[in-house]
């Protein structure tokens, strides 16, 4: 499979080393993983709080991109992050998650830090507009969503 | 809701025979093929021109006349700006085949022009190539090795042939993209062109890369389209634009028997415009109108909350589900309500005679709506009815050859009844959502004459169907005279209306939800 070579690569890269606020929580086969990600600094939004991302890896991952979402946690604690590209049922509209952001060349690593810095620079405490329809009604996998990716001040 | 016109399709009009009497022939613009329009300008000539206010001139185009056009345009800009044709057709494909911007901008700003097309620098003094480069990692599969094969395009992000080649394969074969592949680096904007696209990939995929190209050229173009027909292959061309569309009606016939409306791709729909059609679509599918139903005909319990609907009795009720007594006129608890059965004499209060009037109100659009819906559907409804007995009829008519003795070109007759009511029905339906929206004035008593009219030609034909075989043979002389009338019927509706959509005589009241 495409993506076995580069995720096994990945993996012994993770396990060595991180950027600071990036855990591996459990990688168990090549499908999917699960991170958790802190904000550095002291954004009162996120303060304190850790949140817990799932990747789910294709085979040909990272030709196509992983799917990614926030997913809660009750014990130890891992909340779905405020954000208005967030919704609350952990979907992520994020250019550099859908086809036309994604390149190979992203990995799971650049995928944490990026999110990272989205929460990092986010100052409004809201969910995204329609959060309640979408998280009721949506059926769809997050990656045929078609997200329109006006917002570039968040 | 799509209701079939497949099976209207296939009719031949009948209607250039009937009436050729009252042809408005109309130079208005809006109707003329645009001349500077690149493209097919060379077959101006072979468009017939538009002989009633409700037909819009088009063509219909095969695969191979589309990639010959295109070929042609890109090898006259090619020939303008100097550029080899695989740079040419990313301009082109760039600036969404407007030739006269392309060459402008060209002109004007040669080296942006090409950059913001992802082409920068010249590219016919390097051809693409593979290269072996020692001492590289290819950022996607991080292998590396001097053996490894690699490639990169003119932006310097360089991976090797088999991610680059699966990257290809992805967004070809699953994505279907074609025109704007980009260079799989991150943010960086360089389309694959199609020398190294031809460089990497494999001959079977070449081949779903060119179909794809061909497919934004008529996607890119405003005056082309795909004719939506399951498996059809071939693109319509249309001068009518998007502006127009409040006046016009677009409907085209491709060539393999489909008709549909240019502007929005839905089967045919005239007499009404794109836009009531589809706030008219939209209304029906929504399930609010059950709910104004119950809000003009129920009450909640004061109590518990359960619906009730009031089918007679007196104003005393009593909730079943939780027993709660009150009254229906003024909702007020029972107990306190005195002794009058049948009359609440709090009727007349303030609270209570505005709620009355609210109710009144949405009961009134609801029973206006219902009136124009149900004749909507009905046609609908009819029109696979005649459509079941239409299959019927082709064993009718293999029956009457048999009992008759009559021929198979004598019983086709019934064959083309069928098919103009199909037809027919197809445009009433339409008239009742364009009634619907329809504001009052002096034209609408006219529309309403000319669809009555329609409406009861239809009928009487229909009825013909019901008939036994055996008196059939009788009755074709009287079959072909209603269906003609029929036929008549629709293209004087269709061609009044027209007229005064495209000379603003009607309004329409948009903002009725």
């Amino acid at each position: 499979m495409f993506a076995t070579k580069r995720l096994q690569k990945e993996l012994i890269k993770l396990n060595e080393k991180l950027p600071p606020g990036i855990t591996l929580v459990k990688a168990d086969d090549l499908k999917e993983w699960l991170m958790d990600i802190q904000v550095m600094d002291d954004n009162p939004i996120y303060k304190d709080e850790t949140y817990r991302l799932k990747f789910t890896f294709s085979g040909n991952y990272p030709i196509e991109a992983p799917e990614v979402v926030f997913t809660p946690v009750q014990t130890p604690s891992r909340p779905i992050p405020l954000h208005p590209h967030i919704y609350s049922n952990g979907i992520i509209c994020l250019d550099m998650l859908a086809r036309e952001g994604w390149s190979p060349v992203h990995n799971v690593e650049s995928v944490c830090v990026s999110l990272q810095s989205m929460l990092t620079s986010n100052t409004k405490r809201e969910r995204p507009e329609g959060d309640d329809k979408f998280v009721k009604y949506n059926t769809r996998r997050p990656k045929d969503i078609n997200f329109v990716f006006h917002d570039n001040g968040v | 809701m799509d209701s079939d016109d497949d099976f209207n399709s296939s009719q031949l009009s009948d209607d250039e025979i009937m009436d050729d009497s009252d042809v408005a022939l109309d130079d208005d613009s809006d109707f003329e093929m645009d001349q500077d329009d690149m493209g097919f300008d060379s077959q101006d000539k072979d468009i017939k021109p538009a002989k009633h206010a409700y037909e819009v001139d088009f063509k219909v185009f095969s695969p191979q006349q589309i990639q010959s056009h295109q070929d042609k345009q890109i090898e006259e800009v090619s020939n303008i700006l100097g550029q080899p044709p695989e740079a040419t057709a990313i301009l082109l494909r760039h600036l969404r085949w407007n030739k006269e911007r392309l060459i402008d901008q060209y002109m004007d700003k040669t080296e942006e022009t090409l950059e913001s097309a992802g082409l920068g620098e010249s590219s016919e003094s390097n051809p693409p190539k593979l290269e072996k480069i020692a001492g590289f990692v290819c950022d996607i599969c991080c292998e590396d090795g001097p053996e490894l094969d690699t490639f990169a395009m003119r932006c310097g992000h360089r991976f090797c042939l088999d991610c680059y080649r699966q990257y290809l394969f992805t967004k070809i074969k699953d994505e279907g993209e074609a025109a704007r592949i980009r260079c799989p680096g991150e943010g960086c904007t360089r389309i694959v062109d199609s020398k190294s696209l031809d460089l990497l990939v494999s001959e079977s995929l070449k081949d779903r890369y060119h179909e794809l190209l061909t497919r934004t050229y008529v996607d890119d173009k405003e005056n082309l389209r795909w004719c939506p027909a399951p498996n059809c292959v071939f693109a319509v061309e249309c001068g009518v634009k998007d502006k127009e569309l409040m006046k016009v009606v677009p409907t085209v016939h491709c060539d393999c028997g489909h008709y549909f409306c240019f502007g929005c791709s839905l089967n045919d729909h005239q007499p009404a415009p794109c836009s009531l059609v589809k706030k008219w679509l939209k209304k029906c599918e929504d399930d609010s109108e059950t709910a104004n139903w119950i809000s003009a005909n129920t009450k909640e319990c004061s109590k518990c909350n359960s619906t009730i609907e009031k089918n007679g009795g007196c104003n005393h009720m009593t909730c079943r589900k939780c027993r709660h007594e009150f009254c229906w006129m003024c909702m007020g608890v029972w107990s306190e309500h005195g002794t009058s059965w049948y009359n609440c004499n709090r009727y007349e209060e303030k609270s209570g005679s505005e709620a009355r009037d609210a109710q009144a109100k949405s009961r009134q659009s609801l029973e206006r709506y219902l009136h124009y819906y149900n004749r909507y559907a009905n046609h609908e409804q009819s029109a696979k009815l005649d459509k079941d007995i239409y299959l019927k009829t082709e064993k009718k008519m293999t029956q009457l050859q048999n009992t008759s003795g009559m021929s198979w070109i004598e019983v086709q007759f019934l064959d083309s009844a069928s098919q103009a009511l199909q037809q027919c029905r197809q445009t009433l339906k339409w008239t009742y959502a364009f009634a619907y929206y329809l504001a009052r004035n002096n034209l609408t008593e006219i529309f309403e004459d000319n669809q009555k009219d329609l409406e009861m030609a239809v009928e009487n034909l229909s009825e013909m169907f019901e008939k036994p075989i055996d008196q059939l043979q009788g009755l074709k002389v009287d079959m072909l005279d209603r269906t003609a009338y029929c036929t008549k019927r629709r293209i004087i509706l269709l061609e009044d209306t027209a007229q005064n959509l495209r000379d603003g005589m009607f309004s329409f009241e948009l903002r009725k939800s």
